[in-house]
């Protein structure tokens, strides 16, 4: 569980998070919503640290995160995957090699190991061989938001945060991305903190802020 | 008060970069990589640039001391240590710091505003440490080896000058670069481009990793990258040679 509380966050003065508090429950979809612009990256950033924010706290499960250490904000970092606004898929790599990227670096498995489960993820979000071997700037924008995805989900997290899963989507490919999100928090039981820009109806939890 | 700020959080970030990798093989994967792009591919560049300039120096010597009072091996020896001690260290790492650095700053640059960065830290990487380590090890690393490789290219490109025009002759030159050579100065240059390199290189990744907003903004990291840089170049130059040769 991610509770969030009294959350202040400004750059050079300009307000962009004030007073939030919301509670993320393990196990389900939260979703937060609101204006373009409002601050809802700028949230998800701060719950995860890559942002410090002025005050407020964000617990996981009570370890207080602008309390925590580097080296214990890395060590929790471990457990979470995050599809960014952009995808943000290392440019310099295939398909592959960035699905395989944080299993090269974590996990202790053999080199087929590793391979067997970046290619269970990359089906997982109905990608094929042919793709594999393709750079980021060779695929369509709905494919590297999968390729995001496989690559958030490799090494099992328990946390799952998604920006925009499907903006700047056509209807079909967002539904069906929807659709994976809600599979994959129920396979893999993660917590799953989804920020859209509209509401559908796979969503069960609304947090909304800044409106 | 800017320069205050800069000097202060590029501390930081050098902090955050000399730790131990995360996972060493992935260090080890990388540095071929930056080997080959950052010191290989420089070669093209040092090789004809010295050449030329090794030439041109020699030219210019020989016209400037056109006085029968001078003995024959001048003009080796000026364009020798001219070469050893400025050009293939200084001017040389000034022009690197156009290519490796805006190279550097513009490759970390874009992984900042395309959030590739953050890509990495969210996994619970140090990202200041694998991506900019390998960079400036494997730059320190090559320098060297371009320096006496300009070095070697330049007296080069002066002997040609000997043996296609009536300028000098062959005998003269090779004359004059034997003559009174001071090894130290090749140590001296060497040194002077490990400082250079390092410049270079940090200061690139300073400049692309705190990049904010788009395309454009990363442009202005990699020119601030490489006018920033040249300008310690030339200020360290100071300090070394003071260090070095008095
Ligand atoms: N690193 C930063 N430095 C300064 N200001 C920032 C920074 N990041 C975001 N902002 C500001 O914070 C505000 C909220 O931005 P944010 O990206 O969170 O919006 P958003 O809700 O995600 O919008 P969208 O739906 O368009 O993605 C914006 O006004 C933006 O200018
Ligand atoms: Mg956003």
């Amino acid at each position: 569980m991610i509770e969030v509380s009294h959350l202040f966050k400004s750059f050079d003065g300009e307000q962009v998070l004030k007073d939030i508090s919301a509670v993320f429950e393990t196990g389900k979809c939260n979703m937060i919503i609101g204006q373009s612009g409002s601050g809802k990256t700028v949230l998800m950033k701060s719950i995860i640290g890559l942002h410090r924010v002025d005050s407020g706290k964000i617990e996981y499960d009570s370890r207080n995160l602008p309390d925590m250490r580097m080296r214990d904000i890395r060590r929790l970092r471990r457990e979470v995957g995050m599809l960014f606004q952009g995808s943000a898929l290392f440019d310099s790599m295939t398909v592959m090699e960035n699905v395989m990227y944080p299993l090269e670096m974590f996990s202790s498995s053999t080199r087929l190991e590793m391979e067997n489960r970046a290619k269970f993820c990359l089906d997982r979000v109905n990608l094929n061989e042919h793709s594999y071997h393709l750079f980021p700037s060779e695929i369509s924008g709905g494919m590297q938001k999968r390729v995001a995805i496989a690559r958030a989900i490799a090494l099992n997290p328990k946390y799952l945060f998604c920006d925009e899963p499907n903006s700047g989507l056509d209807p079909k490919t967002s539904l069906i991305i929807d659709q994976l999100i809600y599979e994959i928090t129920h396979e893999f039981n993660i917590k799953d903190l989804n920020d859209f820009v509209f509401a559908s109806e796979l969503y069960k939890q609304v947090k909304k802020i800044n409106q | 008060m800017n320069i205050v700020k800069d000097i202060g959080l590029y501390s930081l970030l050098m902090y955050r970069v000399f730790v131990k990798p995360d996972r060493g093989r992935m260090f080890w994967k990388q540095l071929p990589k930056e080997l080959e792009k950052l010191g290989l591919a420089s070669l093209p560049i040092v090789i004809i640039i010295s050449i030329f300039i090794g030439a041109i120096m020699t030219i210019q010597t020989k016209l400037n001391t056109e006085n029968p009072l001078l003995p024959t091996y001048s003009t080796g020896l000026v364009t020798r240590d001219t070469l050893l001690l400025e050009f293939s260290s200084t001017i040389m790492c000034l022009i690197l710091a156009g290519k490796v650095g805006s190279n550097i700053a513009s490759e970390i640059g874009t992984m900042r505003i395309t959030e590739q960065i953050d890509a990495i830290e969210i996994m619970g990487i140090n990202s200041a440490n694998y991506l900019i380590l390998p960079k400036i090890t494997a730059f320190v690393l090559m320098m060297p080896f371009l320096v006496i490789f300009s070095m070697a290219i330049g007296l080069t490109g002066g002997y040609l000058v000997g043996a296609f025009s009536d300028i000098i002759t062959t005998a003269d030159y090779l004359l004059g670069i034997q003559y009174a050579f001071i090894p130290y100065y090749v140590f001296y240059s060497v040194v002077k481009s490990l400082v250079f390199a390092f410049l270079i290189s940090s200061v690139a990744a300073y400049y692309g990793y705190n990049a904010y907003g788009g395309a454009l903004d990363v442009g202005k990291a990699s020119t601030n990258a490489v006018v920033n840089s040249s300008i310690l170049i030339l200020f360290f130059n100071l300090l070394v040679t003071n260090l070095m040769l008095n």
